[in-house]
């Protein structure tokens, strides 16, 4: 079936998003809000709580990354309902506000004045009220190239260039082209490919833009360097599978971006794609939970993970399907691994064919198939912090 | 059996994809053509470490992808394992 054609079991929200889980979640402000939200999922079941290590005296555009960051997390298409707990009511209402725009249930509450245990018996309340609201909720058919699918891989090797790379690449041309949502990232790791990556802007003003982006990127790494990044861009694990240089790493990372499709906007970190469906750059980190977390943020509910010597990250609320190539991280690994594309190394299976196993895999993940990260609890919430706090 | 890929018809490094002993003769796969390709091994080169395909002297460039990876460090052969201690990065030195 043409992939345009075909469907999933997905909930459709108050604002027509498709989300392809059903979470409520307790959302801590700031770090010392984190034990009572954890309070609160502790006691009502079907319940949880995104600890996190922010979101006190930050400021300038850092302190907007963390906005972004908090609001978009909880207006992901995957969460149903959210309950907002801060320290002080104003960046709480702040949040609150801003994910009540989706139209879904929020409520916000703080922690001066009362204590941990007296917010944690308030916002329990309300907890219990939307989990129970929440699972009355139903699947309906959605069209899968309503799916936002973000892209990116870890632990890579040159088995992930060869082969689990290229597999999204080929998703990619596919769901693009049928009306799909997609974004790839990974600002630093594109390093030596950056001639690629500009040659699949969709026009120069979408290139000047990404150029922006990387140019700013690579700055801070030539400012904050105190090597030539030898032991950190590749990775030690990069290096045992046999990627020399960034250069090599790079050009097996840009095959995730497929081979026809053209990027149409260049987006700030967890900010949401804003000009239709299309392939979107976002400036992200390189490190796998830092740049999920953005991707959850701006509104992404699948995301495609290729991994080579076998990463094992996974997300509260976005879904992180793992492919890997390599036959040994198969075989080693293979609780983390969601589909083993190793036979493209043997010439035994083209791109085409695990493109679309690829694609059938996400359909039953959308439909409720737990991926092997949530089976084994992966729930790594990592925001990204641009700066010192005040 | 396919012992080494390589990307591009104009790489100058193959991938091995098994783990390959010295002295081999290996059968390779270009991807951009399909075509067969053949190369002996003077090193034994784990799975996915690179196979130099010709002989590199310092300061040479090895194409992977049909793309620049790095400037060789250390003398080469073809046959040899080409991985840090003869290939480096040209980026942020």
């Amino acid at each position: 079936m043409a992939s345009k054609d075909r469907t999933v079991l997905a909930y459709r929200r108050e604002n027509g998003r498709v989300g392809v889980r059903n979470h409520v979640i307790i959302l801590p402000v700031d770090d010392i809000s984190n034990s009572c939200a954890e309070m609160v999922a502790g006691s009502i079941k079907g319940t949880l709580a995104l600890p996190h290590a922010y979101g006190r005296l930050q400021f300038g555009e850092d302190l907007e990354l963390f906005f972004r960051t908090m609001i978009g997390t909880g207006s992901n298409p995957n969460v149903a309902a959210v309950v907002v707990i801060g320290i002080e009511p104003g960046w709480t209402q702040r949040i609150v506000d801003g994910i009540a725009k989706t139209g879904k249930p929020v409520a916000g509450f703080s922690i001066e004045g009362k204590g941990d245990i007296r917010t944690a018996s308030e916002a329990s309340y309300k907890a219990k009220e939307f989990v129970q609201w929440a699972s009355e909720l139903q699947r309906t058919e959605c069209k899968l190239s309503e799916l936002y699918i973000s892209v990116k891989c870890g632990e890579s090797d040159t088995t992930t260039g060869l082969s689990s790379c290229p597999t999204v690449g080929n998703v990619i041309d596919k769901h693009c082209a049928s009306g799909g949502m997609a974004s790839f990232g990974e600002t630093s790791e594109l390093t030596g490919a950056e001639h690629i990556v500009k040659s699949k802007a969709a026009n120069k003003e979408v290139e000047a833009k990404f150029t922006a982006m990387f140019d700013d990127y690579t700055k801070l790494v030539f400012d904050q360097k105190t090597s030539d990044l030898s032991e950190s861009q590749p990775t030690k694990g990069n290096i045992a599978g046999g990627l020399t240089t960034i250069e090599e790493k790079a050009l097996g990372n840009v095959e995730k971006l497929g081979k026809k499709t053209k990027f149409i906007d260049a987006l700030k970190p967890a900010e949401a794609p804003a000009r239709g469906p299309g392939l979107y750059f976002m400036d992200t980190s390189s490190a796998a939970a830092e740049a999920v977390t953005l991707w959850a943020a701006s509104g992404a509910v699948i995301h495609l993970f290729p991994t080579g010597q076998g990463n094992v990250i996974g997300n509260p609320i976005e879904p992180v399907i793992k492919l890997s190539g390599n036959p040994k991280t198969c075989a080693t690994m293979a609780e983390h691994i969601d589909l083993d594309v190793s036979a493209i190394l043997r010439g035994e299976q083209t791109l085409d064919q695990a493109g679309d196993a690829l694609l059938d895999l996400i359909v039953r993940t959308a439909n409720g198939r737990l991926t092997a990260a949530e089976a084994l609890g992966h729930r790594e919430f990592v925001m990204t912090k641009l700066y010192r706090s005040a | 059996m396919i012992q080494y890929l390589v990307h591009d018809k104009q790489d100058t490094v193959g991938v091995a994809v098994v783990d390959v002993k010295a002295g081999q003769t290996l059968e390779g796969r270009d991807l951009s053509t399909n075509g067969k390709l053949s190369a002996k091994s003077l090193m034994d080169i784990p799975l996915g470490h690179k196979i130099a395909l010709r002989d590199f002297q310092v300061g040479d460039t090895i194409i992977k992808y049909g793309c620049d990876i790095g400037k060789v460090v250390k003398p080469i052969k073809a046959g040899e394992h080409v991985h840090i201690h003869n290939l480096k990065t040209k980026r942020w030195a």
